[in-house]
């Protein structure tokens, strides 16, 4: 059988080590994923997102336990950051889904960032290919920990859940920009804390003043407490994300249509960026022009990086 | 352009067996050392520890366990990983272990043994030196 059979068969094995091909970015998994991509486009992506400690994981585990009541098979992506020194990461999402590590109907895989920023892995998107073409019926990506501006997620989800808690800063933090346009449903887990309904409060006040992601004007984002731990408030999630999903294939599905090529883009131009880069670095190399040298030449201020550039891109480009 | 493979390793602790300071000390010694470590805390059974190892697609399973109820455990791991065709996964013990036990845990495949005392540094040199990432799948 070969690997791409064996992927679309479910095989565990074969699944988690393509992810790890992927991750390590060997030309091979590239290879496997041309063939897997048409066998995609099936499975729904939910995000979850949020700051370090709000109880993403307690969520995803319990979402995944009520998906699998319904019968749905679950992919999780659980992410969680590299030391930026050593280069090295302790990947723990997995220890709030423990329930899960012996049902054939959820798969789980634990990430680290590896320096890229946004939220997610540069590989995110492709592991998601992965986990669609091996049949799973829900992703469920959970981010890094993130603070303001790691939006990543909504260029990659068909629904992303913004989890908070009470008293995470006051009503300006959440009409900045950044991770508070995100949120097609919002949680405020921990709801058992002390100010509680005032976050819900400021929220709601928020999305009446326009909270709302742009081209989705038509949809307003619930704002439902949980108490992940509890399972408190779960039912609720469960419907909110149903309701999105409605939403999105209701009227034509132009809003299907939309996420979905959002997607697409994103995942062209990732990949066309990055491929670019190396065939780039690759062909100036191959010329015995050395990156070292140049970057010398710009230090020393003989000359500057947007002139090397476009020399670059006129000699490799011709 | 193919980047280094980094090491993947799971650091489980079987059993009925709560104290788990060592196996956060080894977990932050191996990040330290630019491993990806994952971490699932305690209690583990046998059949979530190879679940969990297959899953992720680790190079090296790290067992601390101070119950003393590694003969039956590490067995069933061993037995466990290759009803799964996952011998290739390298296994290690640390913790507490009578010295009669160690030879026979050497004798099922487990290739090392830490006791107390191990200096950090020796068992990621260690780990360096036998654990190697595994070669990329062929299409």
């Amino acid at each position: 059988m070969s690997i791409v059979d064996q992927i679309l068969a479910g095989d565990v094995r074969a699944v988690a080590r393509l992810l790890r091909d992927i991750d390590d970015q060997m030309p091979s998994a590239r290879e496997i994923l041309k063939e897997l991509y048409p066998h995609t486009g099936r499975a729904y992506i939910l995000g979850f997102t949020g700051s370090p400690g709000v109880g993403k994981s307690t969520l995803v585990d319990q979402m995944a336990m009520e998906y699998r009541k319904k019968g749905l098979t679950v992919g999780i992506l659980a992410i969680d950051p590299t030391s930026p020194f050593t280069g090295g990461a302790i990947l723990g999402d997995r220890i709030r889904m423990q329930r899960h590590f012996l049902d054939g109907g959820v798969f789980i895989r634990s990430l680290a960032t590896r320096g890229h920023f946004g939220g997610l892995t540069k590989s995110t998107n492709d592991m998601i290919t992965v986990l669609d073409a091996m049949g799973k019926d829900i992703i469920m990506v959970e981010t890094v920990g993130v603070g303001q501006d790691e939006v990543d997620i909504a260029n990659c989800a068909h629904t992303t859940v913004l989890v908070t808690i009470p008293g995470m800063g006051d009503e300006v933090q959440a009409i900045k920009a950044g991770i508070m346009e995100i949120g097609n449903i919002f949680v405020v887990n921990k709801a058992d804390r002390e100010g509680s309904r005032k976050t819900v409060r400021e929220l709601r006040n928020l999305i009446e003043l326009g909270l709302r992601r742009l081209g989705d004007q038509h949809w307003e984002p619930p704002i439902i407490e949980t108490e992940a731990l509890k399972g408190r408030g779960i039912p609720e999630l469960m419907d909110a994300v149903e309701r999105h999903r409605q939403y999105l294939l209701e009227n034509d599905r132009s809003q299907w249509e939309a996420v979905t090529q959002k997607r697409a883009k994103t995942q062209l131009l990732e990949t066309l960026r990055e491929e670019a880069l190396a065939e780039l670095l690759r062909r100036m190399e191959s010329r015995g022009v050395s990156l070292d040298d140049l970057v010398r030449k710009v230090t020393a201020r003989e000359t500057d990086p947007y002139s090397v550039v476009q020399d670059l891109l006129q000699c490799e480009l011709r | 352009m193919a980047e280094e493979r980094k090491l993947r390793i799971l650091i489980a602790k079987p059993g009925l067996d709560g104290h788990d300071r060592g196996a956060r000390v080894i977990a932050r010694a191996f990040r330290d050392a630019g491993f990806e470590v994952v971490y699932t805390g305690c209690h583990q059974t046998p059949e979530q520890i190879v679940s969990t190892a297959i899953q992720e697609d680790v190079d090296l399973i790290g067992l601390s366990i101070l119950s003393g109820a590694h003969r039956y455990s590490f067995p069933r791991i061993m037995e466990l990983l290759k009803e799964n065709n996952a011998e290739d996964i390298t296994v290690i013990g640390g913790g507490i272990f009578p010295l009669e036990d160690i030879p026979k845990l050497k004798a099922i495949g487990i290739k090392e043994i830490f006791e107390p005392g191990a200096k950090l540094d020796d068992i990621v040199q260690w780990v360096r030196t036998h654990v190697k990432p595994r070669k990329a799948m062929v299409a």
